[in-house]
């Protein structure tokens, strides 16, 4: 464990890093640009110069004191660069001298020379690095008064990013991404001076499937996404923790709300997951969850008054089958609580082993990188409280519905979409109970059909490919969540009243899996517990499950997710990065 | 025993109780007024016009060539009564931004100028309008069309601001 001092405050360090790398995790932010934890260094932004030098040596080898045993530090006359100097043990460095402040604010006078000043115009203020630095660290005076270079604006670079040239810095943060990350070095500096800005190459595509991440590690307003252009300011928007349900990677990610709508997603900074990163798929696919939602639950297609309606006809449905005759379908995309939920509503109450699920392998669709094979965010999870599972065999499945060997299906799976096959099936099937977040083919035949929250509304837990538990918790606000969401909502939603247009009078009735299953048990006659939310079925769970023993959503919070059979004391806290300082 | 004069009443003269020459002075200015300019008004045929530092009804500023706004959202955030909703669009002018929707809402409004302050394209000013009635509250909700306004309209209001606001 070497050791070097950043103003006074003793810094400890392992292995080979740079300054900047090492005060960032001691909690010393220092500004920087063109610097980012992942990617390689550049050092042409020089915002993070900093003072740095070693202690004096007397002529007889020994270190120099002053007379109050202080040490006697030579600093070097010229400032160097953090985020390009190694860390040696013993260094001293300084980051708030008069010299160091004197040559901030010329980069900053010398950044702002070229770059336009019309932040009302620019979607990133608000979260731009530039801007957030202008107010800290510059004079806040231009001297310049000369034109500004003209330079291209909005130029396409793919359907996801459009680049401004006259807003670029120049920081290449999107040069190195696309050459190290992305695997596609189609990017480049052209002209010299200040007339520099990035182009892409004639003839080339970037469309790697992690095209978009430029975009939030671009520290200003260079790169947008044609998908977030000028939805909303996020000032206006609430950014709430989430876990992304896309594949079994689990990507940390961000979701920006406004009007208790999804604008857009970023991934967050888990360096057990995804590091820095995540895919343009599950940053694009919240359409879902905004459009089409099934809002109330329904009985054959007709809206029932209330959502006890619907359960005590999916009650009187159960009631009628024998137990061998139903299948239940747990789905690896819902949360631990729900799945756990599923089994004890099929073991317990109506005592049937019969629970299948469905397997959303899409051999297209992993890489080598965050992208997995298996489409389901929670595969693990369910086979923690279903060890026992199997996959379901449509063709099996059709046979034996056709012989009216099963007459009712009861499927936990919220998301089928209008071309699986499991439609077909059900049509022909006696009686069908399902819980849908949208409306689909399976909502209009389904004999009862709930009004089920999607991942985005629901709180829970999910385990990943590499077995990691994480705590997904709401980011969208319906009539069951309003109360937990509470100060999670964006200004709007907070403090609009009842009845005007902001109001909450227009909330969903999606209800989370978990609890509409224990409805379900309790009008069925079950053991009599009742569950407050979603932390009280995970208690619950934790205490029988052997794997999940002493964990709890606090633990879960608090180390970003628990890889399951590791011991808490080797999991590691990180300090999270923020490429950009919103929230 | 007690002679001091405690109440009101009984200090007063024999002439000042009988109150006569207190009407008869109070009747004279009430004569003298008469012949006066006159203060009020025919409201609402006669109106006044108010100055170039009073701070009525919210507008949008319109120029030659359309709106000045580039729905920046600084209003929407700084209003205290979140009384401003402002959803943005894309243009093809210098100006990519514009407001594609602009709403007031004139029944939370309180008329306290912070949108006009904030604005950096002097884009929302406080017109001289201080008549607003609707027989309904969803016509309170002001829309973009209704608060454009043109700015020949509201140049009292812009030179006061050019004078002692944005200097």
């Amino acid at each position: 464990m070497a050791e070097i001092v950043i103003d006074g405050k003793k810094c400890t360090f392992e292995g080979n890093k740079t300054i900047i790398e090492v005060a960032f995790e001691n909690g010393i932010d220092l500004p920087h640009f063109c610097w980012h934890p992942e990617l390689s260094v550049a050092g042409n932004c020089r915002m993070c110069l900093i003072e740095m030098g070693n202690q004096k040596k007397n002529p007889d080898g020994t270190l120099a004191v002053d007379e109050n045993g202080n040490p006697v530090i030579a600093y070097m006359p010229k400032l160097q660069i953090a985020c390009g100097s190694k860390a040696t043990p013993g260094l001293y460095v300084r980051t708030n001298t008069p010299q160091v402040i004197k040559a901030r604010e010329a980069v900053m006078e010398f950044l702002l020379i070229n770059h336009p000043l019309d932040c009302p115009i620019c979607d990133e203020a608000g979260q731009c690095k530039l801007q957030n630095y202008t107010f800290k660290y510059s004079t806040g005076e231009c001297r310049f008064t000369e034109n500004k270079n003209p330079k291209p604006k909005r130029v396409s670079w793919s359907d996801k990013i459009m680049y401004d040239a006259q807003r670029c810095i120049s920081c290449s943060r999107c040069i190195r991404f696309a050459k190290e990350f992305a695997d596609q070095p189609v990017l480049s500096f052209i002209n010299r001076g200040d007339r520099v800005y990035v182009k892409m190459a004639t003839d080339c595509k970037f469309d790697s499937p992690y095209s978009m991440n430029i975009i939030d590690s671009c520290p200003v307003g260079a790169l947008t996404s044609k998908d977030f252009r000028f939805k909303s300011r996020v000032w206006d928007m609430a950014f709430n923790d989430s876990v992304c349900a896309g594949c079994s990677r689990g990507c940390n990610i961000k979701i920006g709300t406004r009007n208790n709508k999804i604008l857009r997603i970023e991934p967050r900074n888990n360096m057990n997951i995804n590091r820095y990163w995540m895919c343009d798929e599950g940053r694009l696919n919240y359409s879902l969850q905004n459009e089409n939602r099934l809002a109330d639950s329904k009985c054959k297609n007709v809206q029932v008054e209330k959502f006890d309606d619907a359960v005590a006809k999916a009650v009187q449905l159960l009631k009628n089958y024998k137990a061998k005759d139903i299948l239940f379908i747990a789905s690896p995309k819902a949360t631990i609580e729900s799945n756990y939920m599923l089994a004890k509503l099929a073991q317990k109450s109506i005592k049937t082993q019969n629970i299948v699920y469905i397997d959303y392998t899409d051999k297209n669709f992993g890489d080598e990188k965050l992208r997995t094979n298996d489409r389901a965010a929670n595969t693990n999870g369910m086979k923690i409280v279903l060890p026992n599972i199997k996959p379901l065999d449509f063709d099996d499945l059709k046979t034996k519905v056709q012989k009216k060997e099963i007459k009712l299906l009861y499927i936990l799976d919220s998301t089928l979409s209008n071309d699986s096959p499991i439609n077909e099936i059900a049509e022909n099937a006696e009686c069908v109970i399902a819980h849908c977040e949208n409306e689909s083919q399976l909502s209009k035949i389904a004999d009862v059909a709930f009004a089920s929250a999607s991942c985005y509304e629901e709180e829970g837990t999910l385990v990943n490919e590499a077995k990691r538990i994480q705590h997904l918790t709401p980011a969208i606000a319906n009539r069951e969540n309003i109360r937990t969401m509470g100060m999670k909502l964006g200004r709007f939603e907070q403090f609009g009243t009842e009845d005007d247009k902001w109001g909450r009078s227009n909330l969903s009735d999606n209800r989370s899996d978990w609890r509409i299953l224990a409805n379900i048990a309790s009008g069925l006659g079950s053991d009599g517990k009742k569950y407050l939310n979603a932390e009280d079925v995970f208690t619950e769970i934790a205490e029988i499950n052997p794997q999940l023993n002493n964990i709890s959503y606090q633990i879960l919070d608090e180390y970003q997710g628990l890889t399951l059979g590791n011991r808490i004391e080797n999991e590691k806290k990180y300090r999270i990065y923020k490429s950009n300082n919103v929230n | 025993m007690n002679n001091r004069k405690n109440t009101e009443v009984e200090r007063m003269s024999l002439a000042e109780k009988a109150y006569l020459p207190e009407i008869a002075r109070g009747l004279g200015l009430t004569l003298r007024r008469l012949f006066r300019p006159k203060m009020t008004r025919q409201y609402p045929e006669e109106r006044w016009q108010p100055l170039g530092s009073y701070r009525g009804r919210p507008v949008l500023v319109k120029d030659s060539d359309g709106e000045r706004c580039v729905a920046c959202g600084l209003c929407a955030r700084v209003c205290p009564a979140l009384a401003i909703e402002v959803q943005a669009g894309e243009t093809d002018k210098t100006k990519e931004r514009y407001p594609a929707k602009f709403e007031i809402n004139m029944l939370r409004c309180i008329y306290c100028g912070f949108c006009e302050e904030a604005c950096p394209e002097e884009a929302i000013v406080m017109s001289p309008n201080y008549v607003f009635t609707t027989r309904s509250r969803n016509k309170a909700i002001l829309d973009k069309e209704a608060l454009l306004t043109p700015a020949e309209e509201l140049k009292e209001r812009l030179e006061f601001l050019k004078q002692f606001k944005n200097q």
